[in-house]
């Protein structure tokens, strides 16, 4: 028996058609959008202006606070303008648009390919390290990498999960980076080791990639400390939460984070890049996003520069199929529609996913019948139906009783129920209203 | 027979040891409440909208006894009648508020702003704002799903399903400010209702460039500042590509309205112009 979370969780259609697809880099694009806000926290600040020559891996915008990282140029050339460009919700956001020239990377950056095991820095040096190369948990919260690693005093780590798990439907790109990258992924868990000064890390893998588990279980053995762990195939074991109660049995209180149990979660693919920041030197400037859907002519996984814009990654993978009603960004469980195909991608996209009207379109909303399937899926042991309705008729001190915080916004709840309620569209709602009283009355 | 009596003694006795403590309690226990609260409250117009700030009539009429200057509290829906009243049972100085009016400042129709994507998700303008900045190319406009109508407690409101924008209905408006607070777009302000009702205004929020604002929708106000120039009160002012006429200073020529270009500013209840007499046009011309 695999082991798997303890309440609630659903398994939607897996689809990973895009699975056995390898990892290919992108060719550099003429022009890249770069948003000064790719990370959960506080923009950051550009340091470029218009008309300045920037190299590949250069700083182009610095971290402004603790909880905030450095954005590197992902391509080199001249800074064409800063401005407000569309972001992913329609809203005009900040970025730095880049005109390419050439793909002239900083001499500091080391472009072998050779694997380098041996860790020279210390502690400190790595956390450090991190901040600086603007590394943020790729998994998709996109949450600053170096603040995870700095627990608060008093606060003690005694365990790493790194999170293989990858349990959104048919987003691949963390199962290719463990199949092709698997050295880099074990030295850069036995980096974040040595940062967090602990001695065991686990590697949490969803069942339905039995490859990567064979194959990372081969390569650990040479790496003190790590253990692979197979689990049930369960969404949303991702979750941070989740997976930690997967992996060792440890349950997070209500309202507190991870370092409470004495464990660190950080996903695969930013493992990864810590690899490349510390090993290589190399900042964060590109990642792998799977570029998927049932009628797309060739679903892929592919190497790009952030800020590329989406619609080269869909022309890339065979061009946009005609039955396509909605592009998301990300997975289709937690990802979001996106309102134009032209936004860039960020730190933060793990994957776009085309998809046909009658997979995404939205059933007309009937009744509560009062069935629970909500309540019994959620992985937070939540009452969703309750807080939709407690966030329709805006009492928020009850919503707050009733935890609404602790939701993950995992939309299982949306997904199994049967009178196609819009349950997560107001708890969302309700989070945020509820949130903003909260921080008003800490002030 | 002697049943019937103990039962009569017994239960008497009970009644009136209870009245007696009753009564003891009600002295001490006593709260004064000024008569006062209860006289304001019934002159109040019982709504219960909170368009003074208060939740409810009888905590404003608490406030308005207890307040020694009622000249800054104003109840919208009773307006100046209301407060007179107020006043003269507590003899104090009551405001004097102009009447006031929600406008809308959109005028993103269907026809004029194109639809770029379609949103199925809750019909709530609250939820949608929190994902993403709207089915057109706008995202400052308004999102049609309603919210202001839900807030509207007076009938003052419907949607159009022809432009897919809320409208006012001005008699029916008491100015509570409700769907102010429900739109989460601040697309709705409430307005000096003016001189015979007339009023101008700039029908839209957009805040981006004149460029992308007239591409997302063709009555946009692109900030061109045509309006800002002819204006000879100084009563408009262009910031962030946006202009807004503050109706304190607006003596209703309605010069901006002439030379919006996109028609982005508004009249309303005005008389329909007059059609340029030829001779106004020889005189114009002879004097240019």
């Amino acid at each position: 028996m695999l082991k798997t979370f303890s309440i609630g969780g659903i398994h939607p259609a897996e689809n990973k058609i895009s699975a056995a697809s390898a990892i290919e880099a992108l060719p550099v694009p003429a022009m890249v959008s770069v948003p000064i806000s790719q990370h959960i926290g506080a923009p950051s600040e550009p340091l470029v202006k218009k008309g300045d020559a920037v190299k590949v891996g250069q700083v182009i915008a610095k971290s402004s606070g603790f909880v905030s990282t450095n954005i590197h140029s992902p391509v080199s050339g001249v800074v064409d303008k800063i401005d407000d460009v569309l972001d992913a919700s329609g809203y005009k956001r900040k970025a730095l648009v880049i005109k390419t020239e050439g793909d002239d990377w900083d001499e500091s950056i080391d472009r072998s390919p050779n694997l380098v095991r041996n860790i020279s820095l210390s502690s400190e040096e790595i956390i450090k390290k991190i901040g600086e190369a603007g590394i943020v948990g790729l998994g998709g919260a996109t949450f600053p990498a170096h603040v995870k690693l700095s627990p608060p005093p008093g606060k003690k780590c005694d365990i790493l999960i790194i999170n293989g798990v990858e349990c959104e439907p048919y987003l691949t790109s963390d199962h290719r980076l463990m199949l092709e990258k698997g050295e880099e992924i074990l030295v850069g868990t036995t980096i974040l080791m040595k940062a967090l000064k602990v001695d065991k890390a686990v590697i949490g893998i969803e069942n339905n990639k039995k490859d990567a588990i064979e194959h990372l279980k081969n390569l650990a053995t040479a790496y003190d400390g790590i253990s692979i762990q197979p689990l049930k195939v369960q969404y949303p074991q991702g979750g941070e939460k989740q997976l930690i109660d997967a992996c060792i049995k440890r349950q997070v209180p209500s309202g507190k984070l991870p370092i409470e149990v004495g464990a660190v979660v950080q996903n695969v693919g930013t493992a990864f890049a810590v690899y490349e920041a510390v090993q290589k030197n190399k900042p964060l400037f590109e990642r792998v996003v799977t570029v998927t859907g049932v009628s797309l002519k060739k679903p892929s996984n592919f190497l790009v520069r952030i800020g590329t814009p989406i619609a080269t990654l869909i022309e890339a993978a065979g061009g946009l199929p005609d039955d396509t009603a909605k592009i998301v960004g990300g997975g289709p469980m937690m990802g979001k529609a996106l309102s134009s195909a032209e936004v860039p991608v960020t730190k933060g996209s793990s994957g776009i996913l085309l998809l046909p009207a009658e997979k995404t379109s939205r059933k007309p909303v009937e009744n509560c019948i009062r069935c629970s399937k909500c309540v019994s899926v959620c992985p937070m042991g939540l009452s969703p139906y309750l807080l939709m309705s407690l966030a329709q008729k805006a009492i928020w001190d009850r919503a707050e009783e009733e935890k609404i915080m602790d939701c993950i916004e995992c939309g299982s709840c949306s997904f199994t129920c049967p009178s196609s309620r819009p349950l997560l569209d107001y708890i969302r709602l309700g989070k945020a209203k509820v949130g903003q009283i909260m921080r008003t009355r800490t002030k | 027979m002697s049943v019937v009596l103990i039962t009569i003694i017994t239960l008497g006795g009970l009644g009136s040891l209870a009245a007696v403590i009753l009564f003891a309690a009600a002295q001490k226990f006593k709260v004064f409440e000024d008569p006062r609260i209860d006289q304001v409250e019934e002159a109040l117009p019982a709504a219960n909208c909170g368009g003074c700030g208060f939740p409810g009539c009888r905590a404003f009429a608490e406030a308005l006894v207890k307040a020694d200057d009622i000249s800054t509290l104003n109840c919208p829906v009773g307006g100046t009648t209301t407060m007179s009243a107020v006043a003269g049972i507590l003899g104090k100085e009551a405001a004097q508020a102009a009447p006031m009016v929600a406008v809308l400042r959109c005028n993103g129709s269907c026809e004029h702003r194109p639809r770029l994507n379609n949103y199925q998700g809750a019909t709530s303008c609250a939820v949608a704002a929190a994902l993403y900045g709207g089915e057109t190319g706008c995202s400052y406009g308004c999102y049609g799903l309603g919210d202001c109508v839900e807030a509207c407690k007076f009938d003052a409101m419907y949607m159009d399903p022809e432009t897919g924008l809320p409208v006012i209905i001005e008699d029916n408006c008491v100015a509570c400010g409700a769907c102010v607070k429900a739109c989460p777009k601040s697309i709705i302000e409430l307005r000096k209702k003016g001189p015979k009702s007339r009023r101008i205004f700039v029908s839209c929020v957009n805040k981006d460039k004149g460029a992308a604002a007239k591409k997302a929708c063709a009555v946009a106000c692109i900030g061109c500042a045509k309006c800002q120039k002819v204006c000879p009160h100084d009563a408009i002012t262009v910031e962030n590509n946006l202009a807004y006429i503050d109706y304190d200073k607006c003596k209703l020529c309605r010069k901006c309205v002439e030379v919006c270009p996109t028609n982005a500013i508004h009249e309303i209840n005005f008389p329909p112009r007059k059609p340029k007499t030829e001779q106004e046009e020889t005189v114009k011309e002879t004097a240019e």
